[in-house]
């Protein structure tokens, strides 16, 4: 390999192996950190179980599929928190917007759209969601504009939210529990039949592989036409077949966990299939939610890297004044960035709510903390101008991970809370560390 | 010298602001013309940059009218001052830190490609060409801004006043973070926009670079304007006596 990157009087010999391949792939350090703490904590917890309780059961196909499940309500939330922080804002209020979301899109689907439309119209999901989102994202948009315009800090503009939205989210149902939910509106909460199967799964784990090839691809013909460094030959080749190996493993791990063989029958009755001897494997594939969770981290993952929108959240953070004197209106941003965090809240409420196939007042109590630590953990910095929606994705997966492992591994709800909420400040304190290295 | 037919590139008029009871600016008339560097001295807190602020569109006048070729303008944001070509390198910079150098030039005017997502290649490809004529040292294309040393955040500064043709400069100050080679570079720089017929209001308190650099001098005290005078006919002594004392020259009244 000829091409070298540009750096001047870089010690490129002295540098090691490990130091030249991370500079050669240009693979992120803080982004390998968080993937080695997330093996870390599987492989601990599955040994942990070796040991002392029956069998490992983390690293299973069926543990890891229910992870991705949970981690898919927080995870959507946090791809818009690390707007709003980077921004030196806070949003408090998600967990209640959630609440409040649900509570509304199960009054629409099950008190009043049947009256006009009929049990189980095929129209009634698509109301109630689009329904959850506007009101999520109005409310949004009204804590965007008391923040902006009313000059009243995030935080207690939030913290007012926190109580409002809860409150109302009673009011709206007189605090009664929602339920059963409209079928169709269920499957957007996973569980076998809200999943897409084994040739669904190959479907888009083809189609995810072609995008990491094409950006690669793509990626280098831009820095080539503007006669940029290019990364080595070979690096290019590891970072395709870790992309495409990752995708092709996760296909693989949610085509491994079957149908239980309660619903396979009641499945094969229904659809006139006879079950053989040895029982009918029908593969999970992906849960519907965990797609909703790819599909927003890769949209607002374009839109914070690729947009003039994303580019002006970053300038706010970086430099508030800045970004006004460039002519940024800084007050209008500020409204659609909370507007899109509560979009996102009314998103993971359709994910809650139809998971539990009910609706409560109660739903997300707590959320808030949750999303601002996958944020954080992932990377973001309170302090503004700095974070990733991948980072942020994967705090989340970490926070779900450590939750779902000492729930296998039976230690009870107390010591949860203390282990979640030692791990966050550790989890900060690291980064401050590492900032402090890199610097 | 005296009489000038011509009408002034950007006139204001006339300008007043206060903050709290405070006359920051006090009925201010100041004026430049195309391919002409006025100089602005005066005292910190003479109301120098609070003037100029109401020009790019930071601060808002309370009284007082903006007219450019004659014609008036209302000048009420950042975006309506570059909507009328005027550019500002503001004594802070104003630059996000956490962005490069290229998300900074373009900052509020990004190049966008197909779709209306950034074309962050053609940004820096952009950015490196000015880049090359302005400070040919420059390197750090791909760190955000807070890694550079002053004069190249300075640089990235003027280059973002320079690249979008602006027609009207208006510099804080832009000298106050720069060792003496970069200092000269600057001072280059604006006799060069000054032959490409640019109106360039400069603040300093150097008063050798506004005897050097400047055709005209406005000097402000106490938020008022002491007197306008060309730079040919006075002395450092006479301009010092203005700051100082804010008395005007026997020999321009």
């Amino acid at each position: 390999m000829t091409q070298t990157t540009p750096t001047p009087s870089a010690s490129q010999t002295s540098e090691g192996a490990a130091a030249r391949f991370l500079r050669a792939t240009e693979i992120d350090t803080r982004l390998l950190g968080m993937v080695g703490a997330l093996v870390l904590i599987w492989v601990g917890f599955d040994l942990y179980g070796e040991m002392f309780k029956n069998g490992g059961q983390f690293l299973t196909p069926r543990n890891l599929w229910n992870l991705s499940v949970q981690t898919a309500s927080i995870g959507i939330m946090a791809t818009g928190m690390v707007m709003v922080i980077v921004t030196r804002n806070i949003d408090l209020s998600v967990g209640s917007i959630l609440g409040l979301c649900a509570i509304v899109m199960g009054e629409i689907q099950v008190n009043i759209l049947p009256q006009y439309l009929g049990l189980g119209h095929p129209l009634i999901w698509i109301i109630a969601v689009l329904c959850g989102l506007t009101v999520g994202g109005l409310i949004g948009a009204l804590h965007g504009f008391l923040v902006a315009y009313g000059r009243i800090p995030s935080f207690i503009v939030t913290l007012g939210g926190l109580l409002v939205w809860r409150g109302a989210a009673f009011l709206v149902a007189r605090g009664e529990t929602i339920s059963p939910i409209d079928p169709t509106f269920q499957l957007l909460g996973g569980g076998p039949y809200g999943s897409v199967g084994a040739t669904g799964s190959w479907i888009v784990g083809l189609i995810a592989v072609a995008a990491i090839l094409w950006m690669l691809k793509s990626g280098r013909d831009r820095r080539r036409k503007h006669g940029f460094a290019l990364r080595p030959m070979w690096a290019e080749y590891v970072l395709a077949a870790l992309g495409c190996g990752l995708v092709i493993g996760a296909v693989l791990l949610v085509n491994a966990y079957p149908w239980p063989a309660g619903i396979v029958k009641a499945y094969a009755a229904t659809h006139g299939i006879t079950v053989p001897e040895g029982g009918l494997f029908i593969s999970h594939g992906f849960a519907i939610p965990v797609l909703i969770l790819i599909a927003v981290g890769i949209l607002v993952t374009v839109l914070a890297t690729r947009t003039r929108f994303g580019r002006y959240v970053f300038a706010m953070g970086g430099n508030p004044d800045a970004a006004e004197l460039s002519g940024i209106n800084t007050r209008l941003m500020t409204v659609k960035i909370f507007a899109l965090m509560g979009v996102l809240a009314g998103l993971s409420a359709v994910v809650s709510s139809a998971r539990l196939n009910s609706a409560t007042n109660a739903l997300g109590t707590l959320d808030e903390l949750y999303v601002i630590a996958s944020a954080v953990i992932g990377g973001t910095s309170l302090a503004g101008g700095i974070g990733t929606i991948y980072g942020a994705i994967l705090g989340a997966l970490v926070m779900q991970s450590l939750q779902t492992g000492m729930v296998l591994i039976g230690f009870d709800a107390a010591i949860q809370q203390v282990v979640v909420g030692g791990v966050l400040v550790l989890a900060v304190y690291l980064d401050i560390l590492y900032r402090r290295k890199s610097t | 010298m005296n009489a000038e037919p011509k009408t002034p590139l950007v006139e204001m008029r006339d300008i007043s602001i206060s903050f709290g009871g405070i006359k920051a600016v006090d009925h201010v008339t100041i004026d430049v013309h195309a391919g002409e560097v006025v100089g602005l001295l005066g005292h910190n807190g003479a109301g120098k940059s609070t003037l100029i602020k109401c020009l790019s569109g930071a601060y808002r006048a309370d009284s007082g009218d903006i007219y450019i070729n004659g014609q008036k303008v209302v000048i009420a944001n950042p975006r309506d001052a570059r909507a009328h070509n005027i550019e500002t390198i503001y004594q802070t910079l104003a630059l996000a830190d956490n962005l490069d150098a290229a998300s900074n030039l373009f900052l509020g005017r990004e190049l966008v490609g197909a779709g209306g997502f950034l074309d962050d290649a053609r940004m820096e490809a952009e950015t490196r060409k000015i880049m090359a004529r302005l400070n040919p040292n420059f390197r750090k294309f791909n760190v955000p801004v807070s890694a550079l040393s002053g004069g190249q955040r300075q640089s990235v500064a003027i280059a973002r006043a320079v690249y979008f043709d602006a027609k009207i400069l208006i510099m804080d100050e832009p000298t106050a973070a720069l060792g003496p080679h970069e200092t000269q570079m600057v001072a280059e720089l604006i006799q060069e926009l000054k032959r490409q017929g640019l109106g360039i209001f400069l603040i300093d308190h150097d008063i050798h670079a506004v005897m050097k650099l400047c055709d005209r001098a406005s000097v402000m005290k106490n938020g008022q304007l002491v007197g306008t005078v060309n730079v040919k006919d006075v002395t450092d002594d006479d301009i010092l006596g203005m700051i100082i004392l804010g008395k005007q020259p026997a020999k321009a009244q």
